[in-house]
């Protein structure tokens, strides 16, 4: 067997243990699309009309503006979850018996990666069922909702090995679920719940630049079948970034324990 | 099976492991005998290659644990100090898992789990998720989880630590029966009891020296005689009893004195004369034979300060 289809057959071997450990918890999904709902309803119904009205419509079309921002926030929360369980994994004799067998040293972290994922793309569905249940109409056709699909999971392939990073750092699992919080809070310092335009400078500049604001524009034109522009080459680069940072340090960590 | 010469171990000033030698023959119980901290852990460690060693040539299984780990791997079992199961999945299921780790195909896999579960009184919980399961479930399912690739070399890091008598009794049964499948076992312990019967060779680890190493037998012959336990009724009769026998080994807080001796009926018969004479009556009297934990005190409390 070469190396890679090893990698792959382990990687598969831990991924459906981390499924089962999903299936064992299946409350820890609604958790997840949980906070992001709320927000939703919070944002929506509490201070949409006000809100709306700032962007020169009401509660509607501020249903179409902050939708990208409540995905992002779904992703973010969801490495929340990640990250507090490989640091709960990494407490397990389990991991250290992985370590002492024969087999591809990744594939512990690949399957968490990978079942992170399916558990993050579900806690969106459940987001966006919710969104449209509410009158969210998005005007996208099948290649855009395509691409949303791609942005979302792109965005959350990053996240979740930064977020796999961040839980091997974490010397206890109470560390592990706080680090990541800081990424539901990066859609409010953006252009996620309301225009960049409106905030002060230096704070601007930050929510302009920050990797979470190219991706949510993409959503957003992508959504509404506006013109994607730029933002979608800065979204696919802090993505790519994110991600090969995440591995590359996760990678050095697992392997240096 | 295992060859190790000069392995040294420190975490930056603080040394674990001073350069210790191990001799390993296939298919025979090999304990390594020590106190909390005498750094056996550590020894398992790297010979199972979760650690490097700092220095010293170390073979397992007939590869260097530093440059060939997956080699290594591919013939050990590992079982660790605290039960290495997943506790969300169920019995039937870690096992599995280990069996798809080993790539031992769908059906293959399935019959081998099954296999183990009935060969360690598993098959009842084999559908229990881990964490449901007692502690002498666990660690049972641990060493099955270890043996699901039919290693050739199997570590047992205190196999028995916190488990009841029972199941104490049980664990032994097993590492007995593996062995005569032919396995080489490397045992971590710290009870004395356990080394004595089921291990082939010992070797007594303390503050990361090997002190001692051979049989039971062996070890046993390095605590020349035994000694007698003397309990007495009251103060009196203890000093009066202390002052006939010349000694210093009063134990005044429990009435009782501890006096050298091999336990014949000879030294029995000029001993309870002496104490007749001066008057002082003895309640009881135990005779002690050496044991390992004779050997192992004395071995392991030679320097107090290091």
């Amino acid at each position: 067997m070469t190396t890679l289809s090893l990698a792959v057959r382990d990687s598969n071997t831990m991924l459906r243990r981390n499924l089962r450990h999903m299936q064992r918890y299946p409350a820890m999904i609604f958790y997840l699309a949980g906070m992001p709902v709320i927000f939703l309803l919070l944002f929506v119904f509490v201070f949409g009309g006000t809100l709306g009205a700032g962007l020169g419509g009401g509660r509607t079309e501020y249903l179409a503006y902050v939708v990208p921002g409540i995905l992002l926030m779904t992703v973010g929360g969801a490495a929340a979850g990640t990250a507090v369980s490989v640091a709960t994994d990494m407490t397990e004799g389990i991991v250290a018996r992985f370590r002492t067998m024969a087999i591809a040293r990744v594939s512990v972290l690949t399957g968490h990666v990978v079942g992170s994922m399916i558990q993050t793309l579900v806690s969106l569905a459940i987001v966006l069922a919710v969104a449209l249940a509410i009158g969210f109409r998005p005007g996208a056709g099948p290649a855009a909702w395509l691409g949303v699909l791609g942005v979302l999971a792109m965005t959350s392939f990053a996240v979740t090995w930064l977020a796999t990073a961040l839980g091997l750092v974490a010397k206890t699992v109470e560390e592990a679920s706080n680090t990541p919080l800081l990424l539901t809070l990066l859609p409010f310092i953006g252009s996620g719940f309301v225009p960049t335009e409106s905030m002060p400078d230096g704070l601007r500049q930050f929510a302009e630049y920050q990797p979470f604001t190219p991706i949510m524009e993409t959503i957003r034109a992508l959504l509404t079948g506006g013109t994607v522009g730029d933002s979608i080459w800065w979204a696919t680069a802090w993505c790519a970034a994110i991600a090969l940072a995440g591995y590359l340090w996760a990678r050095k960590r697992y392997n240096a324990r | 099976m295992i060859t190790v010469t000069g392995l040294r171990k420190a975490y930056g000033d603080h040394t674990v492991l001073d350069g210790i030698d191990l001799h390993v023959p296939p298919g025979s119980i090999f304990a390594l005998l020590g106190p909390n901290g005498a750094g056996k852990t550590t020894t398992v460690q790297i010979l199972s290659t979760l650690i490097d060693a700092d220095a010293g040539e170390i073979r397992v299984a007939g590869h260097d644990p530093a440059t060939e780990p997956d080699a290594v791997r591919a013939a050990i079992g590992v079982t660790g100090q605290f039960a290495a199961v997943d506790g969300l999945l169920t019995g039937r299921e870690n096992l599995i898992l280990m069996a798809d780790l080993h790539h031992l195909g769908r059906a293959r896999g399935r019959r081998r789990a099954d296999e183990l579960l009935e060969q360690f009184d598993l098959t009842d919980a084999a559908g229990k998720q881990a964490s449901a399961y007692s502690g002498g479930m666990r660690r049972r399912l641990d060493i099955a989880m270890g043996l699901v690739g039919e290693p050739r070399l199997v570590f047992l890091d205190e196999p028995t630590a916190g488990l009841d008598p029972r199941s104490r009794q049980a664990m032994w049964q097993t590492v007995r029966a593996l062995v005569a499948d032919g396995v080489t076992i490397f045992l971590t312990t710290q009870y004395l009891e356990e080394a004595d019967q089921l291990a082939d060779r010992i070797a007594v680890l303390d503050g990361g020296r090997l002190v001692a190493e051979g049989t039971a037998d062996e070890l046993k012959r390095l605590v020349p005689g035994g000694h007698i336990t003397l309990r007495f009724a009251d103060g009196p009769a203890l000093r009066a009893a202390a002052v006939a026998l010349d000694t210093a080994a009063v134990d005044s807080a429990q009435l009782t004195i501890q006096v050298p001796g091999d336990g014949s009926v000879r030294t029995l018969r000029a001993l309870l004369t002496t104490l007749d004479e001066a008057r002082a009556e003895v309640e009881s009297l135990t005779v002690h034979t050496p044991d390992l934990d004779d050997v192992f005190l004395a071995l392991t409390a030679k320097e107090p300060v290091r």
